[in-house]
């Protein structure tokens, strides 16, 4: 099978995006000249040119704002945010306004936008860039939200996103762009469904972005200690699929919630209570719930690595689950 | 001699501040949904006068004082009052009411009540003129309020280094709620500060509506060539910041002078120079309060919106609903009999 790094296949989402709809336009800190911090839009300057993929200034407002008011007014922007954590700046624009505009105006105006950024630890880049936030937008009515965990879907996703007439949150996963996966679009399923990433009767994990990676490393080390994983991948989390985590919840009886944003009022604690009120009475045991320490994220590559969940604590945790420790 | 921009401009003054009136009605009445009440009285000159030199491709945003502004630009006061009323036959179907009031078709990209929430908005409204190629010019309305908000300054930049179709407009009522606007800025040199980030600059007194008229027609035409532009028009808040602030914190003299300077009683001196006739004149306040006690009336009696209608508009017309909390407890309970058994 074809192969492709998480990187390249965003970019060739952008580019055929693009390329069919003349009213995509590209802004944020450096992805012109500079392709982008982590080099996703690199190229696309040079086919599109700089009216269409546009560097801003340093400021995070406006950028977001400029491409809320772009997008009710006749454009498809895509504001890049270099890192997740400077949504902090933006969130008037994406909280009051780009979430709510539809619904404050009662229907009239829609805001066709994407906010792309990317989170998550492993390049110890300390506290301001290493937050996974997702929590934050999942909070907030009107907004979607992909978190593509390998190149297809990283493909896949970012196309379906910019067709819809909604803001759309894409986070991506800093620790995925340079690795290559084996490159499927038509096994992917459509937008808004999880996928079963791996199958097993004995309990299940449910996760995304690089925690499905992790989730299968840890899945495939417990299948030699004879304990079979179902890996949930949920792709998005608006929609969020609960049919398909229910269907796996049924069938294992146990669930292992696995998230690299902190736990407390986390997405870990949201899916929690899902899986429990929807299948209370299936659970053997109790969901758990695997999530980053609640701390900032530490720059020693050693405390960094030991915050957020690793293959190994997955399946220690996996292990206690199956009453195996 | 009449000038018929006279009359015109001066029956828009009226229009404005009898809507604001019929608001304040509205509230006594029990009908206005909730107490969010920011009336444009003794402001109407800037909202006329801009509103008047706008293009019908034109689009703004607003603050939350901007009944004025979208009256002047030809709103229904039927559904700008329904819409204040939380009724289904409103602009927004009773979901934004007087802070978020928006219609797209009169290029109304909606008020605001974050202040400067709206100015980003004209910033990507300019970008969207300039690749679509179309004619047209974004304009922000806010207050000197939000002269001190971040975003502004944001905006004006990334608005001069794109030379992008754009006009900021401070409607300096002189107070931010309660804080006078030397208390909140050192500099009162606004003009300057557009100038120094390479936006046109315009300051105009907001007494005379057709001097505001022909600055903004003016600098709009430069605004439309890709020389985006500031302008400051002067004016004073008659009354307290909502519909039920009494505006302690300002002394009954200042007021007094403050509402010495009238854009309405400015320009019917004006039109009386010109030749009108009080008769004449009770004429057209006959009408203009027609107009708006017929829309006072609308608001009160059409119906409330549906408790359906809560769950629709959060995302596009095509996609499932958010489910209620209610059926959430339901599948809860009785999810066995709902899914099915998948074991």
């Amino acid at each position: 099978m074809k192969e492709m790094t998480y990187r390249d296949a965003l970019r060739l989402g952008l580019q055929e995006s693009m390329q069919s709809d003349p009213t995509i336009v590209i802004l944020g800190e450096e992805v012109g000249r500079y392709g982008g911090a982590y080099g996703v839009t690199k190229g696309l300057l040079q086919e599109f040119g700089e009216d269409w993929v546009r560097d801003t200034p340093i400021s995070e407002e406006i950028l977001v704002g400029a491409a809320v008011g772009a997008a009710m007014t006749g454009l498809r922007p895509v504001a890049e945010l270099m890192y997740v954590d400077f949504l902090t700046l933006a969130m008037d624009q994406l909280v009051n306004q780009a979430a709510k505009i539809r619904y404050m105006f009662g229907g009239q105006i829609s805001v066709p936008m994407m906010l792309r950024s990317q989170g998550g630890t492993g390049r110890s880049a300390a506290a301001q860039h290493s937050q996974s936030l997702e929590a934050w937008v999942m909070h907030t009515p009107g907004l979607h939200l992909a978190m593509p965990a390998d190149a297809t879907d990283a493909y896949v996703l970012i196309k379906h996103a910019l067709t819809l007439a909604d803001p759309v949150v894409f986070l991506e996963h800093k620790g995925l762009y340079a690795q290559s996966f084996p490159f499927n679009p038509e096994s992917a399923p459509p937008w808004g469904k999880a996928k079963i990433s791996r199958s097993g009767n004995d309990c299940s994990i449910i996760c995304y972005s690089r925690m499905v990676q992790r989730s299968l490393e840890a899945a495939t080390q417990l299948a030699e200690l004879g304990v079979q994983v179902d890996v949930v991948d949920l792709r998005t989390l608006h929609p969020l699929d609960m049919e398909t985590v229910t269907k796996s919840v049924r069938k294992t009886g146990r669930a292992l919630v696995v998230t690299e944003d902190c736990l407390t009022a986390g997405v870990s604690a949201e899916l929690s209570a899902r899986i429990t009120e929807e299948n209370f009475e299936y659970l053997e045991e109790p969901v758990l719930r695997m999530a980053g320490e609640d701390i900032p994220i530490p720059v020693s590559p050693a405390l960094e690595a030991a915050s957020v969940p690793t293959n190994e604590s997955i399946k220690q945790s996996i292990l206690k689950l199956m009453r195996k420790k | 001699m009449i000038s018929e921009n006279s009359r015109h401009l001066y029956l828009q003054l009226l229009r404005v501040r009898t809507f604001e009136d019929r608001v304040g009605e509205l509230f006594l009445q029990g009908g206005s949904a909730g107490t969010m009440l920011h009336l444009s009285i003794g402001e109407e000159a800037p909202a006329v006068g801009v509103a008047e030199a706008m293009q019908p491709k034109d689009s703004f945003t607003t603050h939350h004082r901007g009944h004025g502004i979208f009256l002047a630009r030809g709103a229904d006061p039927k559904r700008m009052l329904a819409e204040i009323a939380g009724k289904e036959a409103g602009y927004c179907r009773g979901k934004g009411g007087s802070m978020h009031i928006a219609d797209r078709k009169l290029g109304h990209l909606g008020a605001n009540a974050i202040v400067g929430g709206g100015i980003p908005h004209v910033v990507g409204a300019g970008l969207s003129y300039q690749l679509l190629k179309v004619p047209a010019v974004s304009i922000a309305f806010f207050g000197d309020g939000a002269m001190q908000q971040g975003n502004l300054y944001e905006s004006m930049n990334l608005a001069a280094l794109w030379k992008l179709p754009v006009l900021f407009v401070c409607i300096n009522n002189q107070y931010g709620m309660g804080t006078r606007l030397d208390q909140a800025s050192a500099s009162l040199e606004f003009v300057k500060r557009a100038e120094s980030f390479g936006l046109i600059g315009k300051e105009v007194s907001g007494l005379d509506v057709e001097e505001v008229k022909e600055a903004a027609t003016e600098i709009l035409e430069m605004a439309r060539e890709g020389k985006p532009a500031f302008m400051k028009i002067d004016c004073y808040r008659f009354h307290g910041h909502a519909r039920k602030d009494k505006s302690p914190y300002r002394d009954q003299n200042e007021e007094e002078e403050g509402r010495k300077k009238d854009p309405i009683k400015f320009q019917a001196d004006r039109l009386m120079e010109q030749g009108v006739s009080i008769s004449e004149m009770d004429i057209w306040h006959k009408k203009v309060a027609d107009e708006m006690d017929e829309a006072l009336n609308f608001a009160l009696e059409t119906q409330e919106p549906t408790l359906n209608s809560m769950f629709e508009d959060v995302y596009a017309p095509n996609l499932t609903h958010p489910e209620s909390v209610g059926s959430r407890i339901d599948r809860a309970l009785y999810s066995e009999i709902l899914d099915g058994d998948y074991r």
